[in-house]
């Protein structure tokens, strides 16, 4: 690792992280590391840590990083770890004027990765965490074979999506802690529940059929709290952590995989944000300090680049940035509250400006508070939509193509927000783990409007499998239909449920 | 930086490959990138295994795009653009940028190997042979190098003013004696040579040359890479034959009548001329369309390689192509007569596609 910048970085380094403090901008010590466009190639390959477990999608995600790079298809310029210190990589080479836009747009990063709620839980040792891993990893194959320990981190990579997204906010011990037992003999003190009465009358105010019933419930209460877990849970590999089958080593894969699924995950919730929060904060600093005149024309080239629209598309960069400016403009000028939401006359809208000055206060706000899914919902409004000229896109089975549908604001915003909701994953729950009282495992898929892959389902429940041992079963729906598709370790069955 | 992605990235090669773990093949999509290499287009194939996940269908599903447009102008969502740039255009045209020769080369090694290969020729005997390419000033009597020491003591002579032109008496003293050393060279273990003969006669058209240079160009490619030091010779024929470079080989267009006993006896020729069997492992390859001249030539053939050519080779290959003049008749000749020799493989080429096919067959493992 070479931690000595060359002199003129080093300034622009130092020039840049003053005047990102004069912001307010909150940042871990940041690491630049200068690096040519293989190391960098490797590093991003990694995910950003140089020590990995050993696996060959990493391999696989090099191999075509480096093609593409080769035939001039893409170039790294920026990659940023939460990690304290936060490191970042340069890549060798590029102009000086590149180099300062992403130590500028870094430290937005690393300002969000501080201060970003959504990322409170996470390690941020995590380099040396991936370390620690890789390590264990590479013991487990020295003892049980590559092959062995890859194939089974296959059959976990597989799942990882199988974790509950919105649990951060648990600590880990509490999430790692079962509630499934807590409740086992509540109920024991539950007796009958009969109406008082004389024993002549007994048979007639309390009947047989009614003390029947009443027993009846009470059974079925019995077996209802007796079902294993108690409530769906979301946290599928969690559950298959605590009771599959499995062997010391395969727990521990598992763990590692789960934990890393873990520490991405708010990436993932807030990539919108967090990409138009760096931009945000690489324009301002660039175009109001940094840049030479000299430098215009390559900055604004780049810079252009980074954040355009390319037609259907969603440049998560552009969104956020413009959000972000949008919602500066509206609380410096007080677009905002009863008094202007009633305002009714929309060039006095327009006109709007209450000059209270609450832009900046109200973004640092908001990058603390929110993920894209209520960034959004918050902030999105019709105006906004109009003005970035979003539209809604479906397929279109009879052209065989994705066309535009709407460009109602409303239903822009509804299937934005749909489509980031539990990033964009189909959600699964646990249901029962004990099914038809034979050990088999019950998954639910909670359909909303979307079908399941189904090639893709039946091989994922085959990997399921792998881990449970036990047949596994998963309840869906295709076209409208409620499907129990079931692997019993030899072939996949289908029925309507 | 030292990272651990050299091994993931050779790891996934082999996956790639089909090598290892199999089970991943059926998650494998090949896409391919456009890419640009000087004025040339290139499409470089990218693999990705794509592990299961519980998902949601692609095609049900909407988004989100910004852009100009009214309801019902189509979207382009998958993000291949370069998809669309290819073939805009005249004059642009794709290259295949993959694999390098030395790496098919070696995906080839996998699947291939010379049969029969067997420890001949001085090589195996000593692995290195003395050769005596030096002189020294200290060594036995036996090696002494006559002339350099004369002329050794020829110029201390003069030097010393000892030498009388009228009188030349040379006498070499110690100091002026020269002897021969050695250097051990090391020898190829296996003698091998290939043979390659082409029947270049008007019948065969150039979609049949072509695919023969195509599988000769494979075989050499595979030969090269994986053997070293063999000797390759070219024989062209059509009712003559002649060696040629390996130029002449792949790039002669020629017509004529068949015999291809012609290229038979010039193959033996240099048999006997530069490879003695029981030095040599000698392979040979001839790729024709079966269309001969006469039966008595095909007759002479036959005798030929009874008699003369299989006792002293290790293979011999026949390649057929499909000609659309030719009966290709010749291969059923060999047939007829071969059936039980080992060491003549025939194939049938009929397209480009074949020739993988065919290369397995003469060379495939484990036969």
């Amino acid at each position: 690792m070479r931690h000595i910048l060359p002199p003129e970085l080093h300034k622009a380094h130092q020039e840049i992280r003053e005047i990102a403090r004069g912001y307010g901008l909150d940042t871990f010590d940041i690491i630049f590391e200068l690096v040519d466009y293989d190391e960098i190639n490797e590093v991003a390959a990694l995910g950003g840590y140089p020590t990995r477990y050993p696996h060959w999608r990493f391999g696989m995600e090099y191999d075509y990083l480096n093609k593409t790079y080769t035939y001039g298809l893409q170039k790294i310029y920026e990659l940023v770890i939460n990690n304290d210190p936060c490191y970042a990589y340069l890549q060798k080479g590029n102009a000086i004027v590149d180099q300062k836009l992403v130590m500028a747009h870094v430290y937005g990063h690393c300002d969000f990765f501080k201060n970003n709620m959504w990322f409170a839980h996470t390690n941020r040792k995590m380099l040396d965490e991936m370390a620690n891993h890789a390590t264990r990893i590479r013991e487990f194959q020295d003892r049980f074979g590559v092959e062995v320990v890859e194939n089974f981190i296959d059959i976990c990579l597989s799942l990882d999506n199988l974790i509950d997204q919105y649990s951060v906010f648990q600590a880990t011990q509490q999430r790692q802690k079962s509630d499934l037992l807590q409740e086992e003999d509540k109920n024991d003190s539950v007796g009958l529940r009969k109406f008082q009465s004389k024993d002549y009358l007994e048979s007639f105010v309390n009947p047989k059929s009614f003390i029947e019933e009443q027993q009846r419930k009470i059974k079925e209460d019995q077996e209802k709290q007796r079902k294993f877990p108690v409530k769906a849970q979301r946290d599928v590999l969690q559950f298959l952590l605590q009771f599959a089958p499995l062997q010391g080593w395969q727990q521990e894969v598992l763990s590692i995989v789960r934990e890393e699924a873990y520490y991405f995950a708010p990436q993932a919730a807030t990539k919108i944000m967090n990409e138009g929060w760096a931009s945000y904060w690489h324009s301002t600093i660039m175009t109001q300090h940094v840049l030479k005149d000299s430098e215009v024309i390559d900055y604004a080239d780049h810079h252009s680049g980074t954040v355009s629209a390319r037609p259907g598309q969603l440049n998560p960069y552009k969104m956020g940035i413009e959000l972000f400016r949008d919602i500066e403009d509206r609380w410096n000028k007080g677009k905002f509250g009863k008094e202007y939401e009633e305002c009714e006359d929309s060039s006095e809208k327009a006109r709007w400006d209450k000059k209270v000055g609450l832009g900046k206060q109200k973004i640092f706000e908001v990058r603390k508070l929110h993920n894209d899914v209520t960034f959004l919902d918050s902030f999105l409004n019709e105006e906004f939509c109009e003005r970035q000229k979003m539209f809604v896109y479906g397929f279109n089975r009879r052209t065989g193509q994705h066309e535009i549908v709407d460009r109602d604001w409303r239903k822009v915003k509804n299937q934005l927000l749909f489509s980031l909701s539990n990033f964009g994953q189909p959600i699964i729950l646990v249901e029962d783990g004990n099914y038809q009282n034979r050990g088999e495992l019950l998954l639910v898929h909670q359909h909303e409007g979307m079908d399941l892959e189904y090639e893709k389902a039946t091989e994922t429940l085959r990997n399921i499998h792998a881990l449970w041992s036990r047949p596994v079963h998963l309840i869906t729906k295709y076209n409208s239909q409620n499907k129990l598709i079931s692997f019993d370790g030899k072939e996949i069955s289908e029925k309507d449920a | 930086m030292i990272t651990g992605i050299k091994r993931d990235h050779q790891r996934f090669k082999q996956i790639v490959k089909g090598k290892i773990k199999q089970n991943l093949k059926k998650y494998m999509t090949q896409g391919e990138i456009i890419g640009r290499q000087g004025k040339d287009l290139v499409r470089i194939p990218v693999h990705q295994i794509d592990l299961p996940h519980f998902r949601f269908g692609q095609r049900q599903s909407g988004g989100v795009g910004t852009g100009e447009g009214e309801a019902g102008t189509p979207v382009g969502t998958s993000g291949q653009e370069g998809g669309q740039k290819a073939g805009q255009g005249e004059g642009e045209h794709t290259l295949e940028a993959e694999v390098s020769l030395q790496e098919l080369a070696e995906m080839l090694a996998q699947e291939l190997e010379l049969p029969r290969i067997e420890p001949k020729g001085q090589g195996s005997l000593a692995a290195k042979k003395s050769k005596y390419s030096g002189i020294h000033n200290i060594g036995p009597n036996s090696l002494r190098h006559l002339k350099r020491t004369y002329r050794e003591a020829l110029k201390r002579q003069i030097i010393s003013g000892q030498y009388n032109p009228d009188n030349p008496i040379v006498v070499p003293i110690k100091r002026d004696f020269r002897y021969r050393i050695w250097k051990p060279v090391p020898q190829p273990q296996n003698n091998a040579v290939i043979i390659y003969m082409m029947d270049v006669s008007g019948s065969m058209g150039d979609e049949q040359k072509e695919i023969v240079r195509t599988e000769s160009f494979w075989i050499d490619t595979w030969i090269r890479a994986n053997y070293k030091d063999i000797d390759i010779r070219y024989i062209i024929h059509d009712a003559t034959a002649r060696e040629v470079d390996e130029h002449t080989f792949y790039h002669t267009r020629e017509s004529g009548g068949t015999l291809i006993s012609s290229a038979y006896r010039m193959a033996l020729d240099l048999i006997k001329k530069d490879y003695p069997p029981d030095e040599w492992n000698i392979y040979a390859f001839h790729f024709s369309d079966g269309d001969n001249w006469s039966a008595e030539d095909t007759k002479l053939c036959v005798d030929l390689l009874k008699g003369d050519l299989i006792p002293k080779l290790n293979l011999f290959c026949y390649g057929q192509v499909e000609s659309r003049y030719g009966s290709g008749q010749f291969i059923k000749d060999l047939l007829d007569h071969f059936r039980e020799e080992e060491r003549l493989v025939t194939s049938k080429i009929e397209n480009k596609e074949a020739i993988y096919r065919s290369l397995k067959e003469f060379l495939g493992k484990g036969k």
